[in-house]
Protein backbone atom coordinates (compact mmCIF):
# COMPACT_ATOMS: atom_id res chain seq x y z
CA UNK A 1 0.00 0.00 0.00
CA UNK A 2 1.46 3.06 -1.05
CA UNK A 3 -0.06 6.88 0.18
CA UNK A 4 -2.39 8.63 -2.28
CA UNK A 5 -0.17 11.66 -2.70
CA UNK A 6 3.21 9.93 -2.96
CA UNK A 7 1.64 8.03 -5.49
CA UNK A 8 0.48 11.13 -7.50
CA UNK A 9 4.06 12.57 -7.22
CA UNK A 10 5.66 9.72 -7.98
CA UNK A 11 3.38 10.07 -11.21
CA UNK A 12 3.72 13.61 -11.99
CA UNK A 13 7.58 13.31 -11.22
CA UNK A 14 7.16 11.47 -14.90
CA UNK A 15 5.38 14.16 -16.57
CA UNK A 16 7.19 15.70 -19.61
CA UNK A 17 6.47 19.44 -19.88
CA UNK A 18 4.13 18.69 -23.50
CA UNK A 19 1.94 16.11 -21.41
CA UNK A 20 -1.51 16.82 -20.53
CA UNK A 21 -2.94 15.30 -17.22
CA UNK A 22 -6.47 15.40 -16.01
CA UNK A 23 -7.48 14.55 -12.63
CA UNK A 24 -11.39 13.64 -11.51
CA UNK A 25 -12.97 15.43 -9.10
CA UNK A 26 -12.68 15.89 -5.15
CA UNK A 27 -9.20 15.14 -3.30
CA UNK A 28 -7.58 13.74 -6.55
CA UNK A 29 -7.65 17.11 -8.52
CA UNK A 30 -6.83 19.00 -4.92
CA UNK A 31 -3.72 16.37 -4.68
CA UNK A 32 -2.44 17.29 -8.35
CA UNK A 33 -2.64 20.95 -7.94
CA UNK A 34 -1.23 20.83 -4.61
CA UNK A 35 1.14 18.77 -5.85
CA UNK A 36 2.16 20.34 -9.19
CA UNK A 37 0.03 23.05 -10.25
CA UNK A 38 0.67 22.90 -13.65
CA UNK A 39 -1.55 24.73 -17.18
CA UNK A 40 -1.70 21.09 -19.49
CA UNK A 41 -3.29 20.24 -15.96
CA UNK A 42 -7.21 19.69 -16.29
CA UNK A 43 -8.61 19.11 -12.99
CA UNK A 44 -12.46 17.91 -13.48
CA UNK A 45 -13.88 19.60 -10.01
CA UNK A 46 -17.24 17.77 -11.02
CA UNK A 47 -18.97 15.39 -12.92
CA UNK A 48 -17.40 12.40 -11.43
CA UNK A 49 -17.17 9.51 -13.97
CA UNK A 50 -16.61 11.92 -16.86
CA UNK A 51 -12.85 12.24 -16.49
CA UNK A 52 -12.09 8.96 -18.48
CA UNK A 53 -14.22 9.95 -21.91
CA UNK A 54 -13.12 13.33 -21.78
CA UNK A 55 -9.29 11.95 -21.32
CA UNK A 56 -10.66 9.34 -24.65
CA UNK A 57 -11.89 12.39 -26.65
CA UNK A 58 -8.34 14.23 -26.17
CA UNK A 59 -6.23 11.00 -26.69
CA UNK A 60 -8.36 11.23 -30.02
CA UNK A 61 -7.75 14.25 -30.95
CA UNK A 62 -4.35 14.14 -30.18
CA UNK A 63 -2.33 11.72 -30.87
CA UNK A 64 1.25 13.28 -30.77
CA UNK A 65 0.34 14.39 -27.14
CA UNK A 66 0.15 12.06 -23.79
CA UNK A 67 -2.37 12.09 -22.27
CA UNK A 68 -2.70 10.98 -18.43
CA UNK A 69 -5.82 10.33 -16.76
CA UNK A 70 -5.78 10.37 -12.84
CA UNK A 71 -9.19 8.75 -11.57
CA UNK A 72 -10.47 7.17 -8.48
CA UNK A 73 -11.99 3.54 -7.93
CA UNK A 74 -15.40 5.22 -7.09
CA UNK A 75 -15.24 7.29 -10.52
CA UNK A 76 -13.79 3.96 -12.65
CA UNK A 77 -17.26 2.02 -11.06
CA UNK A 78 -19.10 5.30 -11.73
CA UNK A 79 -18.33 5.23 -16.01
CA UNK A 80 -16.86 1.30 -16.12
CA UNK A 81 -18.09 0.68 -20.00
CA UNK A 82 -15.63 3.71 -20.60
CA UNK A 83 -13.16 1.00 -19.92
CA UNK A 84 -14.03 -1.16 -22.61
CA UNK A 85 -14.29 2.06 -25.17
CA UNK A 86 -11.04 2.97 -24.46
CA UNK A 87 -9.62 -0.46 -25.15
CA UNK A 88 -11.50 -0.58 -28.35
CA UNK A 89 -10.53 2.63 -29.46
CA UNK A 90 -7.05 1.73 -28.55
CA UNK A 91 -4.88 5.43 -28.01
CA UNK A 92 -2.00 4.57 -27.73
CA UNK A 93 -1.23 7.56 -26.05
CA UNK A 94 -3.68 7.11 -23.53
CA UNK A 95 -2.28 6.63 -19.66
CA UNK A 96 -4.93 5.09 -17.49
CA UNK A 97 -4.57 5.53 -13.72
CA UNK A 98 -6.74 3.99 -11.12
CA UNK A 99 -5.58 5.35 -7.72
CA UNK A 100 -7.63 2.55 -5.69
CA UNK A 101 -8.48 3.05 -2.13
CA UNK A 102 -11.06 1.02 -2.06
CA UNK A 103 -13.46 4.42 -1.05
CA UNK A 104 -15.27 7.63 -1.59
CA UNK A 105 -12.48 9.33 0.56
CA UNK A 106 -14.10 12.63 -0.86
CA UNK A 107 -17.09 12.07 0.94
CA UNK A 108 -16.25 10.70 3.87
CA UNK A 109 -14.35 7.33 3.28
CA UNK A 110 -17.78 5.28 2.87
CA UNK A 111 -16.24 1.91 1.09
CA UNK A 112 -16.31 1.14 -2.15
CA UNK A 113 -16.54 -2.36 -3.94
CA UNK A 114 -13.37 -2.04 -5.34
CA UNK A 115 -12.33 -4.27 -1.89
CA UNK A 116 -14.20 -7.34 -3.49
CA UNK A 117 -13.68 -6.48 -7.32
CA UNK A 118 -10.17 -6.09 -8.85
CA UNK A 119 -10.51 -3.41 -11.29
CA UNK A 120 -7.23 -4.60 -13.44
CA UNK A 121 -8.47 -7.90 -14.00
CA UNK A 122 -11.69 -6.05 -15.71
CA UNK A 123 -9.30 -3.74 -17.57
CA UNK A 124 -7.12 -6.77 -18.51
CA UNK A 125 -10.64 -8.65 -20.13
CA UNK A 126 -11.33 -4.86 -21.46
CA UNK A 127 -8.23 -5.09 -23.68
CA UNK A 128 -5.82 -2.19 -22.65
CA UNK A 129 -2.89 -2.96 -24.47
CA UNK A 130 -0.41 -2.84 -20.84
CA UNK A 131 -2.36 -3.29 -17.59
CA UNK A 132 -0.70 -3.01 -14.34
CA UNK A 133 -1.37 -3.42 -10.81
CA UNK A 134 1.02 -2.34 -8.37
CA UNK A 135 1.01 -1.76 -4.48
CA UNK A 136 4.06 0.26 -3.56
CA UNK A 137 6.52 2.98 -4.83
CA UNK A 138 8.81 0.68 -6.53
CA UNK A 139 5.84 -1.16 -8.33
CA UNK A 140 4.44 2.25 -9.68
CA UNK A 141 7.91 3.20 -11.02
CA UNK A 142 8.38 -0.19 -12.90
CA UNK A 143 5.03 0.42 -14.19
CA UNK A 144 5.52 3.78 -15.30
CA UNK A 145 9.20 2.85 -16.63
CA UNK A 146 7.19 0.27 -18.43
CA UNK A 147 4.83 2.73 -20.16
CA UNK A 148 8.20 3.83 -22.44
CA UNK A 149 8.80 0.60 -23.68
CA UNK A 150 4.83 -0.93 -24.47
CA UNK A 151 2.38 0.49 -26.52
CA UNK A 152 -1.02 1.89 -25.21
CA UNK A 153 -3.77 2.22 -24.18
CA UNK A 154 -2.13 1.81 -20.39
CA UNK A 155 -4.09 0.95 -17.48
CA UNK A 156 -2.19 1.11 -14.06
CA UNK A 157 -3.92 0.39 -11.03
CA UNK A 158 -2.51 1.40 -7.78
CA UNK A 159 -3.93 0.18 -4.92
CA UNK A 160 -3.09 3.18 -2.30
CA UNK A 161 -3.99 3.94 1.14
CA UNK A 162 -6.05 6.67 3.00
CA UNK A 163 -3.85 8.97 4.45
CA UNK A 164 -5.01 12.34 3.72
CA UNK A 165 -3.04 15.19 3.49
CA UNK A 166 -3.48 17.69 5.94
CA UNK A 167 -4.75 21.56 5.62
CA UNK A 168 -5.23 20.39 1.55
CA UNK A 169 -6.61 23.52 -0.63
CA UNK A 170 -8.99 23.85 -3.23
CA UNK A 171 -8.29 24.12 -6.99
CA UNK A 172 -7.87 27.71 -6.78
CA UNK A 173 -8.71 28.86 -10.23
CA UNK A 174 -11.81 29.70 -11.84
CA UNK A 175 -13.27 26.72 -14.27
CA UNK A 176 -12.77 28.98 -17.26
CA UNK A 177 -8.87 29.82 -16.35
CA UNK A 178 -8.61 26.25 -16.20
CA UNK A 179 -10.12 26.12 -19.20
CA UNK A 180 -8.00 28.30 -21.10
CA UNK A 181 -4.94 27.70 -19.67
CA UNK A 182 -5.58 24.07 -20.36
CA UNK A 183 -6.47 24.56 -24.00
CA UNK A 184 -3.50 26.37 -25.03
CA UNK A 185 -1.20 23.38 -23.43
CA UNK A 186 -3.43 21.34 -25.68
CA UNK A 187 -2.38 23.32 -29.08
CA UNK A 188 1.20 23.46 -28.32
CA UNK A 189 4.12 22.24 -29.86
CA UNK A 190 7.27 21.65 -27.91
CA UNK A 191 8.17 24.36 -25.19
CA UNK A 192 6.65 25.81 -21.68
CA UNK A 193 4.62 24.41 -19.04
CA UNK B 1 -40.22 15.49 -46.71
CA UNK B 2 -37.18 13.46 -45.14
CA UNK B 3 -33.64 14.93 -46.15
CA UNK B 4 -31.38 12.05 -47.98
CA UNK B 5 -28.52 11.43 -44.88
CA UNK B 6 -26.01 12.70 -47.67
CA UNK B 7 -27.08 16.33 -47.66
CA UNK B 8 -27.79 16.20 -44.29
CA UNK B 9 -24.32 15.29 -43.59
CA UNK B 10 -22.51 17.60 -45.96
CA UNK B 11 -24.63 20.86 -44.15
CA UNK B 12 -22.87 19.72 -40.86
CA UNK B 13 -19.14 18.81 -42.39
CA UNK B 14 -19.40 22.33 -44.09
CA UNK B 15 -19.67 23.69 -40.56
CA UNK B 16 -16.50 21.54 -39.76
CA UNK B 17 -18.65 19.22 -37.33
CA UNK B 18 -16.41 16.16 -38.46
CA UNK B 19 -15.66 14.47 -34.95
CA UNK B 20 -18.41 12.84 -33.20
CA UNK B 21 -19.89 10.70 -30.43
CA UNK B 22 -22.50 9.03 -29.41
CA UNK B 23 -25.51 6.51 -29.34
CA UNK B 24 -28.09 5.29 -32.09
CA UNK B 25 -31.52 6.25 -32.73
CA UNK B 26 -33.79 5.34 -34.86
CA UNK B 27 -35.11 8.74 -35.49
CA UNK B 28 -32.08 8.94 -37.33
CA UNK B 29 -32.84 6.06 -40.10
CA UNK B 30 -30.19 5.80 -42.92
CA UNK B 31 -28.79 9.31 -40.85
CA UNK B 32 -26.97 7.05 -38.39
CA UNK B 33 -25.44 4.78 -40.74
CA UNK B 34 -23.97 7.01 -43.48
CA UNK B 35 -22.38 9.07 -40.87
CA UNK B 36 -21.05 5.61 -39.11
CA UNK B 37 -19.32 5.22 -42.71
CA UNK B 38 -18.48 8.21 -43.80
CA UNK B 39 -14.72 8.29 -43.98
CA UNK B 40 -14.34 12.14 -43.53
CA UNK B 41 -16.10 11.70 -39.91
CA UNK B 42 -14.39 10.62 -37.26
CA UNK B 43 -17.45 8.38 -34.68
CA UNK B 44 -16.78 6.96 -31.47
CA UNK B 45 -19.70 4.74 -30.81
CA UNK B 46 -19.76 5.74 -26.54
CA UNK B 47 -21.72 3.76 -24.35
CA UNK B 48 -24.05 5.68 -23.26
CA UNK B 49 -24.55 9.73 -23.46
CA UNK B 50 -22.35 11.44 -20.92
CA UNK B 51 -19.62 9.50 -22.15
CA UNK B 52 -20.48 10.83 -25.52
CA UNK B 53 -20.74 14.10 -24.58
CA UNK B 54 -16.96 14.08 -22.83
CA UNK B 55 -15.39 12.50 -25.92
CA UNK B 56 -17.09 15.09 -28.35
CA UNK B 57 -16.25 18.02 -25.71
CA UNK B 58 -12.58 17.56 -26.23
CA UNK B 59 -12.26 18.52 -29.81
CA UNK B 60 -12.87 22.20 -28.36
CA UNK B 61 -9.43 22.18 -26.97
CA UNK B 62 -8.66 21.45 -30.35
CA UNK B 63 -10.21 24.53 -31.74
CA UNK B 64 -12.75 22.51 -33.14
CA UNK B 65 -16.42 21.86 -32.31
CA UNK B 66 -17.28 17.82 -31.26
CA UNK B 67 -20.62 16.12 -31.83
CA UNK B 68 -22.73 14.17 -30.22
CA UNK B 69 -25.49 12.47 -31.53
CA UNK B 70 -28.54 10.52 -29.11
CA UNK B 71 -31.77 9.75 -28.60
CA UNK B 72 -33.89 12.35 -26.28
CA UNK B 73 -34.43 9.78 -23.51
CA UNK B 74 -30.49 10.15 -22.61
CA UNK B 75 -30.82 13.28 -21.85
CA UNK B 76 -31.05 12.73 -17.99
CA UNK B 77 -28.07 10.89 -18.69
CA UNK B 78 -26.22 14.27 -19.65
CA UNK B 79 -27.73 16.76 -17.02
CA UNK B 80 -24.92 16.15 -14.53
CA UNK B 81 -21.78 16.59 -17.14
CA UNK B 82 -24.03 19.59 -18.71
CA UNK B 83 -24.10 21.54 -15.18
CA UNK B 84 -20.59 20.77 -13.75
CA UNK B 85 -18.91 20.07 -16.76
CA UNK B 86 -19.85 21.79 -20.28
CA UNK B 87 -21.66 25.13 -18.31
CA UNK B 88 -19.29 25.60 -15.62
CA UNK B 89 -16.34 25.59 -17.33
CA UNK B 90 -18.10 26.39 -21.06
CA UNK B 91 -17.25 23.73 -23.53
CA UNK B 92 -19.43 24.22 -26.25
CA UNK B 93 -20.35 21.02 -28.39
CA UNK B 94 -23.65 20.41 -30.84
CA UNK B 95 -26.06 17.54 -29.53
CA UNK B 96 -27.78 16.01 -32.33
CA UNK B 97 -31.30 14.80 -30.45
CA UNK B 98 -33.69 12.79 -32.06
CA UNK B 99 -36.68 13.53 -30.89
CA UNK B 100 -38.43 10.31 -29.67
CA UNK B 101 -42.14 10.61 -28.34
CA UNK B 102 -42.81 14.34 -30.09
CA UNK B 103 -46.42 15.48 -29.26
CA UNK B 104 -46.78 13.45 -26.30
CA UNK B 105 -49.52 10.09 -26.48
CA UNK B 106 -50.61 8.72 -28.29
CA UNK B 107 -47.44 8.73 -30.41
CA UNK B 108 -44.35 6.49 -29.84
CA UNK B 109 -44.05 3.88 -27.24
CA UNK B 110 -44.69 4.77 -23.83
CA UNK B 111 -41.36 4.79 -22.48
CA UNK B 112 -40.84 8.13 -24.73
CA UNK B 113 -44.43 9.45 -24.18
CA UNK B 114 -42.81 11.74 -20.96
CA UNK B 115 -39.56 12.81 -22.30
CA UNK B 116 -40.97 13.42 -25.48
CA UNK B 117 -42.84 16.26 -23.66
CA UNK B 118 -40.50 17.40 -21.77
CA UNK B 119 -37.50 17.61 -23.66
CA UNK B 120 -37.74 20.92 -25.00
CA UNK B 121 -38.68 22.40 -21.50
CA UNK B 122 -35.08 20.06 -19.68
CA UNK B 123 -33.23 22.14 -22.06
CA UNK B 124 -34.36 25.37 -21.49
CA UNK B 125 -34.37 24.87 -17.31
CA UNK B 126 -30.65 23.71 -17.99
CA UNK B 127 -30.32 27.18 -20.55
CA UNK B 128 -28.79 24.57 -23.45
CA UNK B 129 -30.04 26.57 -26.24
CA UNK B 130 -31.73 24.48 -29.16
CA UNK B 131 -33.31 24.71 -32.00
CA UNK B 132 -36.26 22.27 -34.00
CA UNK B 133 -34.99 21.24 -37.25
CA UNK B 134 -36.82 21.44 -40.51
CA UNK B 135 -36.04 20.13 -43.51
CA UNK B 136 -36.53 22.61 -45.64
CA UNK B 137 -34.72 25.17 -43.26
CA UNK B 138 -32.07 23.15 -42.05
CA UNK B 139 -28.86 25.45 -42.89
CA UNK B 140 -30.30 28.77 -41.18
CA UNK B 141 -31.80 26.16 -38.02
CA UNK B 142 -28.43 25.27 -37.46
CA UNK B 143 -26.04 28.88 -38.24
CA UNK B 144 -28.73 30.14 -35.42
CA UNK B 145 -27.66 27.20 -33.43
CA UNK B 146 -24.20 27.69 -33.78
CA UNK B 147 -24.00 31.31 -33.32
CA UNK B 148 -25.83 30.45 -30.19
CA UNK B 149 -22.98 27.74 -29.27
CA UNK B 150 -20.47 29.94 -30.00
CA UNK B 151 -21.59 33.27 -28.25
CA UNK B 152 -22.33 31.27 -25.18
CA UNK B 153 -19.72 28.82 -25.40
CA UNK B 154 -21.95 26.67 -24.57
CA UNK B 155 -23.74 22.99 -26.00
CA UNK B 156 -26.51 23.27 -27.89
CA UNK B 157 -29.47 20.82 -29.04
CA UNK B 158 -30.61 20.33 -32.35
CA UNK B 159 -33.81 18.42 -32.33
CA UNK B 160 -34.39 15.92 -35.24
CA UNK B 161 -38.21 15.10 -35.23
CA UNK B 162 -38.94 11.22 -36.82
CA UNK B 163 -38.72 11.41 -40.83
CA UNK B 164 -36.68 14.19 -41.37
CA UNK B 165 -33.50 12.05 -42.45
CA UNK B 166 -33.85 9.10 -44.26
Amino acid sequence: MIDRYVAIQTILGKVQDDDLVLSTTGMISREVFFSEDRAANFYMIGSMGLLSSFGLGLALQSPHKRVYVLEGDGSALMSLGTLPLIASERPTNLVHFILDNEAYESTGVQPSISSKVDLSEIGKSCGYAHVARVEDVEGLEGALQDNETTTGPHLIMVKVGIAPVKGIPRVSHAPTEIRDRFKSRVQSQGEGK
Amino acid sequence: MAMDPESFWAVLKARGLTFFAGVPDSTFGDGYNYMVNDPEIRYVPAVREDVALGIASAAYFSGRLGGVIMQNSGIGNIVNPLTSFNLMYKIPALIIVGWRGYGGPPNDAPEHWIMGVKTPEILSLLEVPYEIMETETLEADLDRLLGKIEQGSVPGALLVRSGMIG
